[in-house]
């Protein structure tokens, strides 16, 4: 058992990784799928979590609260920028929105600088789980990073409940598959629009925030999780929700495999998974949900 | 109306190029660089230019073959001795066209938000693959102790060290390769590639090969690129893996788009609008604190440009129809 202990960690860490992954991509694909507006900004969303979760913490002096507070911020950040910025380019071709994100993508890192600094910054981790978990007699495991993973997996499942189960997840598909004929049926679809649009900001931001005990919060980190992302929405297929836990999982699992096994590597593996499932399946694994 | 003001433009041009030409008797040193880095950047924009706005494929790597181009010069030419320009360019520009026909086999197998963020990630690829190991020097990059001999072996035709010379070999460069895109545009195959930016399937249906012109504009885009990369890091004598990054991916987009898509000519006015914007912004001496976060104007600009200036800067002069006039205005995904 002793040898297995190792790869267990890098599986759970994998895991882990995935499921925030997943988090951030969750959104992506929803507000994709369902607006059908690409948003190279959702990294920053990613970013902005951290960056709250830091500076409420360190204000009210537990993560707890901060995350609470962080999520309600985000999704009035989501509503505003939706009202007044991603409204306008529904419809539109996608290469002006990828320029009015990039352009977005700039404004935040610099508002960033100038609100919170470009120092590295880190967040205790609660002291509720801040202890490990004893996996053989010589191995651990951090708490905390089980409490991620078991948070993104609720949210995952509470995702499932809400559009598949509920009213509002009902309208969320109808829209996805059909933008007129729902609003033609009296769906207030430009409402839908921004709940959707808030929804994927804050989780976005959430995953940001969970993160940041383990991540360290710091300025590039937005870049970084949104180009995974890119990548795992193209695996998973575009505007699927399962696609993107699949695939977030895939690429968690072989992102973390590969920085133990093969390092000078490990920057290539996602690309490379990205490149074999293009050859098969150029759509990505999964239909739109 | 439209051929008065595309005669209006024509002079315009004119003009400028011929002030360009003059540009280096004022003897400022400082802007005669920055033309030079604007004139290099021209061409990397016009290079974009035919796939997004004339082929419709919106390409967010292309800084990719930028990349690639200059750090192979960088790795070609031996440490202490100048090389021939004769050698290393072709191999260059050999290097982007092998990784444009790869890539661009693997990458056009999608269409749409599939495209763009394919060709972001396999930039990405490209980028970590010289920050994160030794090839290239890692994230501190490499530096070029000569410029390209252009000559061989002892006899020297130009020299590269000389500012002026670099200035005026790269205008020439920049002025015929916007006319030789132009002829290629306005052939056959050129008309195709519109062609199948309109309406892909209707292309195939007539019996074109859709699938071999995109590969092919793509090829011959990569190359272009990776020419003003390399006559950049033939200017800087520097590469560094920030060149193969998005924001250089995302920022000679804008300069295509500012410009005005899908006219040659926008794609050089955008180069210049967005490098003296940018220079403008940096300045403290107006700006103050603000100049450290000159993206942040820049943002707002490219915000601006998203919002009210899709056909860009040639759009509202009223000149030739940029693309963005011919953009469905549904999409069909």
């Amino acid at each position: 058992m002793d040898h297995l202990a190792p790869i267990l960690i890098q599986v759970l860490n994998g895991l882990q990784y995935g499921l925030l992954l997943f988090l951030v991509a969750s959104g992506l694909t929803l507000i994709f799928g369902i607006m059908g507006v690409i948003n190279l900004a959702h990294g920053s969303f990613y970013m902005i979590g951290a960056y709250f979760a830091w500076s409420l913490a360190s204000y009210f002096g537990n993560l707890l609260t901060a995350i609470v507070v962080g999520i309600v911020l985000s999704v009035l950040l989501g509503l505003a920028l939706e009202r007044l910025l991603i409204r306008h380019f529904y419809g539109r071709d996608h290469l002006y929105q990828v320029l009015l994100t990039y352009g977005l993508i700039l404004i935040f890192e610099q508002l960033r600088s100038l609100i919170w600094g470009d120092e590295v910054q880190g967040v205790k981790v609660p002291e509720l789980f801040n202890h490990s978990i004893a996996l053989t007699d010589t191995l651990s495991y951090p708490v905390y990073r089980l409490v991620i993973s078991a948070a993104c997996v609720a949210i995952a499942l509470g995702l499932h409940w809400l559009i598949r189960h509920t009213r509002l997840g009902m309208m969320i598909r109808a829209g996805a598959h059909n933008r007129e004929m729902t609003e033609a049926m009296g769906i207030n679809v430009r409402m839908l629009f921004a709940v959707v649009f808030s929804l994927g900001v804050a989780l976005a931001a959430l995953a940001g925030m969970l993160a940041a005990p383990v991540s360290s919060v710091y300025p590039n980190m937005g870049s970084q999780v949104l180009i995974i992302c890119f990548v795992v929405v193209v695996i998973g297929g575009i505007g699927s929700v399962k696609g993107a836990l699949v695939g977030a999982l895939l690429i968690g699992l072989a992102d973390t495999f590969g920085q133990v096994y093969l390092p000078q590597l490990a920057g290539m593996v996602v690309y490379l998974l990205m490149a074999a499932v293009l050859v098969f399946r150029p759509e990505g694994l999964f239909r739109k949900t | 109306m439209a051929q008065a003001n595309t005669r209006t433009l024509t002079i315009v041009f004119m003009v400028a190029l011929v002030g360009l030409a003059l540009f280096p008797l004022t003897g400022s040193v400082f802007y005669q660089q920055l033309l030079t880095k604007v004139m290099i950047l021209s061409i990397f924009a016009m290079s974009l230019d035919l796939l997004i706005g004339y082929t419709g494929l919106v390409s967010l790597g292309h800084a990719a073959f930028f990349g690639l181009a200059g750090y192979a010069l960088a790795l070609i030419q031996p440490k202490y001795d100048p090389m021939s320009i004769f050698i290393t360019l072709p191999a260059a520009l050999a290097i982007c066209a092998v990784f444009a026909l790869i890539t661009g086999a693997l990458v056009l197998r999608t269409r749409g938000i599939y495209f763009i963020m394919v060709t972001l990630a396999f930039a990405q690829m490209v980028y970590f693959v010289f920050h994160d190991t030794a090839l290239g020097g890692g994230s501190d990059g490499l530096y070029l102790n000569n410029k390209p001999l252009v000559g061989w072996g002892e006899v020297k035709l130009l020299d590269l060290d000389n500012r002026t010379t670099l200035y005026y070999l790269v205008l020439v460069l920049m002025v015929v390769i916007y006319l030789l895109l132009r002829r290629v545009l306005d052939s056959r195959f050129g008309r195709a590639l519109q062609g199948i930016r309109v309406n892909e399937h209707r292309m195939r249906a007539i019996g074109f090969p859709v699938m071999r012109y995109q590969l092919g504009v793509y090829v011959l885009a990569g190359v272009l690129a990776g020419l003003a990369g390399y006559l950049s890091a033939a200017q800087f004598g520097f590469v560094n893996p920030e060149i193969i990054s998005w924001h250089q991916s995302g920022a000679v987009m804008m300069m295509v788009i500012l410009g005005g898509m899908g006219t040659l000519s926008g794609s050089i006015i955008g180069a210049f609008v967005f490098v003296l914007l940018e220079e403008f912004f940096k300045d403290d001496t107006i700006f103050g604190v603000l100049a450290r976060h000159w993206q942040l104007l820049m943002g707002i600009i490219i915000v601006g440009v998203a919002c009210f200036l899709p056909r860009g800067l040639v759009g509202l002069a009223g000149g030739h129809r940029s693309t963005a006039d011919a953009m469905p205005d549904k999409r069909d995904d």
